[in-house]
């Protein structure tokens, strides 16, 4: 199945509520999949394409207040259009799925695949101190299980989830393992698991529930920062999760994710050929970031290559993580160019191997 | 077993369901496979290119910068793609629209009059299978049975009644390839 075939298929199969979205290449198929397979006559999950992203992010920020297991997706210059409601969904401590199958930007860009959203999603995007969980797929079938995954966290921390994944797997096809269908949560289950804050319906035995996310007083919303924070703590301690390939024995670590890293792990298989202890870590939470592992593996290795599809966006991570005691560079293309593993192998002798000897 | 595959020609020539029909087939037999196609503002008249990879093994780049097959079916194709042929390895074109041969010679090279066979059989759509059984001739990296099985999996349940002529365009696209002196 293709990559973002499998986003609709697994939305329905997880028991989703609901998909508000709007079409944007190279995404469409979502929605046009979701469309196909009309699941309002089976579970009774509400698809819509709304008017605008605008619209579609503030559609999942209601569907999220009440409880509701809801997602949106798009690509890199329809998510800034969503980043003020997301802000809001974060600032509100809702739970959501965000998809964004990345382009080349900025502005409307290209239509081709990208990494350069790295940022925007581990950093912020929208305004206001807050963090969303990034997951960072490199496979189809990653794509599928981290809609399951996503929702998840989301709702054990009541924060937005955002599935940062690029053009090459939402238009490539893999062999995909799909799970039986769940469904939907019942009013039932939903009171149970977000009766103490969620909209269900105000009952004479509890206080009114009130989502927002404005405060006017500072003291109180200061409150609400540090609950907030507390959470991203948590989050960091315990949702940290990467793979690592061949880092055993490595003098020398690539560091990716996404597509990219793919493309690094053929670059390992290439450089063990030629005698080169090339190893990869993969992180797969961009936010929270596997800093720690990283940090561990550079009092090993002899130099670091971070590889993204951007100008240089984790770099900035590696280097926090490594603290200046190896030589962190970085490697990239631009635009909607997707470098091959050669060109990696090429760049990794040129800016680590030949200058750490 | 890896094989690392590029079809590149021209938008509405087939060439990506040509792609899709191998590695469904890869699938009947259990392979890893990956399908990427180019996308982009790319309809029919423009150029259009899927790389399929099909192994017995996880396949961990879906892109490559060296095919052990290349299936090349329009000018612009060969200029970008010749050069891109492992050494050893098979290149297949349709004689069709080439003004530059490939000039290549460690390099195996096929033709096949894919677009005049599909003209003489009354179906230009037929073009793409022809080209499939041909490659299967050569590099057969999956059975004709599995092959059928693959077509009848990527192609819609309304195009069905098709699936007879198709299959006998695989088979008759494995008579016409010639391998170039």
């Amino acid at each position: 199945m293709k990559g973002n075939e499998v986003i609709a298929e697994a939305a329905v199969r997880y028991g989703c509520d609901g998909y508000f979205g709007y079409p944007i290449t190279p995404q469409s198929e979502v929605m046009e999949s979701l469309m196909e397979m009309k699941p309002w006559e089976t579970t009774g999950m509400v698809v819509v394409q709304a008017e605008s992203e605008v619209a579609s992010i503030n559609m999942v920020y209601g569907g999220a207040a009440c409880g509701k297991r809801v997602m949106t997706s798009s690509s890199s210059p329809g998510i800034s259009l969503m980043c003020e409601g997301i802000s809001y969904i974060a600032g509100a401590s809702l739970p959501c799925l965000i998809v964004n199958v990345q382009r080349g930007g900025p502005g409307l860009g290209t239509i081709q695949p990208s990494q350069s959203d790295y940022f925007q999603a581990t950093k912020g995007g929208g305004h206001g101190d807050y963090h969303l969980i990034a997951l960072a797929p490199n496979s189809v079938q990653e794509m599928y299980d981290f809609v399951g995954l996503g929702f998840d966290l989301a709702f054990k921390y009541r924060v937005p989830a955002m599935m940062l994944a690029d053009g090459v797997i939402g238009q490539m096809m893999e062999k995909v393992v799909l799970d039986d269908p769940r469904p939907r949560r019942t009013d039932e289950q939903i009171e149970q698991e977000c009766g103490d804050w969620a909209l269900t319906g105000k009952k004479k035995e509890r206080q009114r529930h009130v989502i927002t996310s404005l405060e006017l007083d500072p003291y109180a919303q200061e409150v609400v920062n540090e609950k907030l924070q507390a959470t991203y703590r948590l989050i960091e301690a315990n949702e940290v999760r990467y793979q690592t390939t061949a880092t055993e024995d490595a003098d020398y670590l690539l560091v990716a994710y996404g597509s990219s890293a793919r493309i690094c792990a053929k670059v390992v298989e290439m450089a063990r050929e030629a005698g080169y202890k090339v190893g990869l870590l993969r992180p797969i939470t961009l936010w929270p970031f596997p800093g720690k592992p990283i940090a561990e593996l550079a009092g090993q290795v002899k130099g670091i290559l971070s590889v993204e599809l951007n100008s240089g966006q984790m770099i900035e991570d590696v280097r926090l993580a490594v603290n200046g005691r190896v030589p962190v560079e970085h490697y990239g293309r631009m635009g909607g160019v997707v470098y091959s593993p050669g060109e990696v192998f090429e760049a990794l002798k040129e800016k680590i191997i030949n200058k750490t000897k | 077993m890896t094989e690392e595959l590029i079809i590149a020609g021209f938008g509405g020539q087939g060439v990506l369901s040509m792609g899709k029909i191998l590695a469904y087939s890869g699938v009947m037999q259990d392979y890893e496979v990956s399908w990427m196609p180019s996308y982009g503002p790319e309809m029919r008249g423009g150029t259009a290119n899927v790389t399929v990879m099909i192994s017995d093994k996880p396949i961990s780049s879906p892109i490559a910068h060296e095919f052990d097959t290349a299936i090349i079916l329009n000018q612009q194709s060969m200029d970008k793609f010749e050069s891109q042929v492992k050494k050893g390895g098979i290149l297949i074109y349709d004689t069709n629209g080439i003004t530059r041969h490939p000039s290549r010679t460690d390099i195996r090279i096929y033709t096949i009059d894919a677009t005049e066979e599909a003209a003489r059989l009354g179906n230009p759509r037929l073009f793409n299978t022809l080209i499939l059984g041909a490659y299967l001739k050569v590099r057969p990296v999956v059975t004709l049975e599995s092959t059928y099985k693959g077509l009848k999996k990527s192609l819609p349940e309304r195009a069905h009644k098709t699936l007879p002529q198709n299959e006998e365009a695989i088979r008759h696209g494995g008579e016409i390839i010639r391998e170039r002196a």
